[in-house]
């Protein structure tokens, strides 16, 4: 590096301390931090989503529950022992399927990207979508399905405008790779990147309600402030038709 | 536990010798194959059993309102009943299935069944210790339907009006008709509920009947590669083979008892039908175009390795099964429709069911294609039940059900085994 670029790149750190708010030695740390070695297959560790933790005490004894992407079922086998849920998953991966069947989930092996043709209006009191909205074809299509099929809806994704992604992208010149985002550019199953605040738009121009917001960051789970925009890594967010009264969560 | 991959059921062992499979089976390879009757994971030497039903005075009424003075259903069993008789598994058998299902027939010499020889049962890869019908917990039940020519009163059997075969004086029959028939044998074993029903193709339609005709008898429904009816495309290919029987010469309005039967007819009916039970993609993989001779004795002898598969499999077919018990099955295999309890549509239909219910589909399956079994669990769904549909990958086809014994077995024996208790 040329002693001009490492001059640069401390002016750039120094900027986002400021405009992130995240000291600078925990920006360093991740400039640091040796990412280009990832082997792009390597097992992402299956680690309990944080997300879980917050549904299975906002999901009321009794209620309905539909998981879209459920993987093996993880989130609805706690659900239907501790809270009496009626759980039903969709999952594409065979492997998965299996596992869910495995653990005695309830399960369609489905694609989200055809809809939720199968379920009638309001017939779940919660539709969850945890860290797959990114991946869909369509996920508009798939939010305003949720919104038919559910009474309330949490959805959760990756934050793009996390700052460690507009560190990585600034200072490697490279495609992100975060904890939430961990893949490279070629085997990633993202296909549409978005912000806490594209999703924020979006329920504002389509008459959708944000009951509750719960943010991951450096690790830690915390109701939504507005610094942490950028210090969100990961977002869960209830949403539900404005026009019905709150249902099973607490606002935010 | 899990048995050994090697043990086989009756037709194929695995996937992989199902592609591979040479034509003719020789006799030395068969232990190796199926095992043996002293296998721990086999039901062992099993022997048919036969229950008497109806009388003249109190006949048995068949959906389409005809009358049976008499019935006899032939059935097996594996495995022990326990003393609150509430481990009790049903297994239904497909359109030229019998009631052996699991182990070898002590008396297939008697019964003059030779066919049975040297090979267990039709799904002995999934009934057994162990096994995804695991007959060390669960007691398994597996009945020859009514029309068939394996035991239980069919188109064979002496009508005792006149003495002689019914023929096509059988009263038509419905997938309706024998699930309350199995359900009437079931009341005489003094068996009230059933803690799972399972089945594949025109099984797995019994399985659905059993779930809408008896919904507090059933605790779980297992469907495998079928749907809640027959497609368009599957009554053609039924309206054929029954075609190539009717216009058989030796057909002679089903009255061939005892005299030259119409094989080529049932032969090409079973040639036929055995192209829709496989795949464009398995058939590629385990003939191509692969010749069976390099010079043929006559013009149009069995050029290819496919057309000589096919042609074993209808030579043997008219060894072992009755020209018009294939008509009559392959009939109300056609005729039914699921939906008919919700007074034709299927989504109401499915309010009926309180049971669990796992659907089964393989993606290269053309006779009940994924999209017919996802369709049939949307419609569970829409009834706000929870219910489990996976797509199984292989290229066996509609086969699949009878070959794909380990994935089955994966989704399978944990949704008999899981919540049990359950009512």
């Amino acid at each position: 590096m040329t002693p001009g670029r490492v001059a640069s790149t401390l002016k750039l750190v120094d900027f986002a301390s400021h405009f992130f708010g995240v000291p600078e030695e925990t920006i360093m740390n991740f400039v640091e931090e040796d990412r280009t070695g990832r082997k792009s297959n390597t097992p992402i560790p299956v680690m309990p989503r944080w997300q879980d933790a917050i549904l299975e005490q906002e999901i009321p004894e009794g209620a309905s529950v539909l998981d879209l992407g459920c993987g093996q079922g993880e989130l609805l086998s706690r659900l239907i022992e501790t809270r009496s849920v009626r759980g039903q998953g969709i999952e594409l991966d065979p492997e998965a399927v299996a596992s869910c069947i495995a653990r005695g989930v309830p399960v369609i092996q489905s694609d989200l990207d055809e809809g939720l043709r199968g379920f009638s209006d309001e017939s779940f009191d919660l539709v969850v979508l945890e860290e797959t909205l990114q991946t869909l074809r369509r996920p508009m299509g798939i939010l305003e399905e949720m919104l038919r099929v559910g009474r309330k809806c949490a959805v959760s994704f990756p934050n793009f405008a996390f700052w460690k992604v507009w560190v990585d992208f600034a200072l490697r010149g490279r495609m992100p790779v975060t904890g939430t985002l961990p893949y490279e550019w070629h085997d990633s199953p993202n296909v549409h990147l978005f912000t806490y605040r594209d999703f924020a738009d979006w329920a504002e121009k389509s008459g959708v309600t944000m009951s509750g917001v719960f943010v991951l960051s450096e690790g830690r789970v915390d109701r939504y402030r507005d610094v942490d925009d950028f210090r969100g890594e990961e977002m869960l967010v209830f949403v539900e038709k404005s026009i019905w009264p709150s249902g099973c969560t607490s606002s935010g | 536990m899990h048995p050994p991959s090697e043990f086989a059921s009756a037709g194929f062992g695995s996937q992989r010798e199902y592609l591979s499979k040479s034509v003719v089976i020789s006799v030395e390879s068969v232990n190796e194959k199926y095992g043996t009757p002293s296998d721990p994971y086999s039901v062992g030497w099993t022997e048919c059993r036969k229950m008497n039903l109806f009388s003249r005075k109190e006949p048995f009424m068949t959906e389409l309102g005809e009358k049976l003075p008499g019935v006899d259903v032939e059935y097996e069993t594996y495995g022990d009943l326990s003393p609150e008789k509430d481990n009790v598994i049903l297994v239904e058998h497909a359109l030229s299935g019998d009631a052996h299902a699991a182990g070898w027939d002590k008396n297939w010499k008697r019964d003059d069944r030779p066919w049975r020889a040297g090979k267990p049962g039709w799904w002995d890869g999934i009934i057994g210790p162990g096994k995804a019908l695991d007959t060390n917990r669960y007691f398994v039940i597996c009945q020859n339907v009514l029309g068939s020519c394996y035991g239980s009163t069919g188109p064979g059997s002496p009508d005792p009006e006149t003495g002689s075969p019914y023929g096509l004086s059988f009263p038509m029959v419905t997938v309706g008709d024998w699930v309350r028939l199995q359900a009437r044998v079931l009341d005489e074993l003094g068996i009230e509920r059933l803690h799972a029903v399972v089945g594949g193709s025109l099984g797995g339609q019994q399985a659905i009947e059993w779930a809408l005709a008896f919904p507090d008898r059933v605790r779980k429904a297992a469907v495998l590669a079928a749907a809640p009816c027959l497609s368009a495309q599957g009554l053609a290919f039924n309206a054929v083979g029954r075609y190539s029987i009717l216009n058989d010469p030796s057909f002679k309005g089903g009255n061939y008892y005892g005299r030259d039967i119409p094989a080529s007819g049932l032969a090409a009916a079973r040639m036929l039908a055995h192209i829709t039970y496989l795949s464009d993609e398995g058939m590629e993989i385990k003939f191509g175009r692969k010749l069976k001779q390099k010079t043929g004795r006559t013009a149009f002898s069995a050029k290819y390795e496919v057309e000589s598969y096919l042609n074993h499999q209808g030579r043997s077919f008219v060894d072992r099964f009755d020209a018009n018990s294939y008509l009559y099955i392959s009939s109300a295999m056609d005729h039914y429709d699921a939906s008919r309890w919700g007074g034709g549509d299927l989504v109401e239909a499915c309010g009926r069911i309180a049971s669990d219910v796992l659907v089964v589909s393989f993606n290269t399956d053309w006779l009940y294609p994924s999209r017919a079994c996802r369709n049939f669990s949307r419609a569970l769904t829409l009834r706000g039940k929870s219910i489990a549909y996976a797509d199984l990958s292989s290229p066996c086809g509609h086969d699949a059900f009878l070959v794909e014994k380990d994935s089955l077995t994966r989704l399978l024996k944990p949704f008999i085994e899981k919540g049990g208790e359950r009512a």
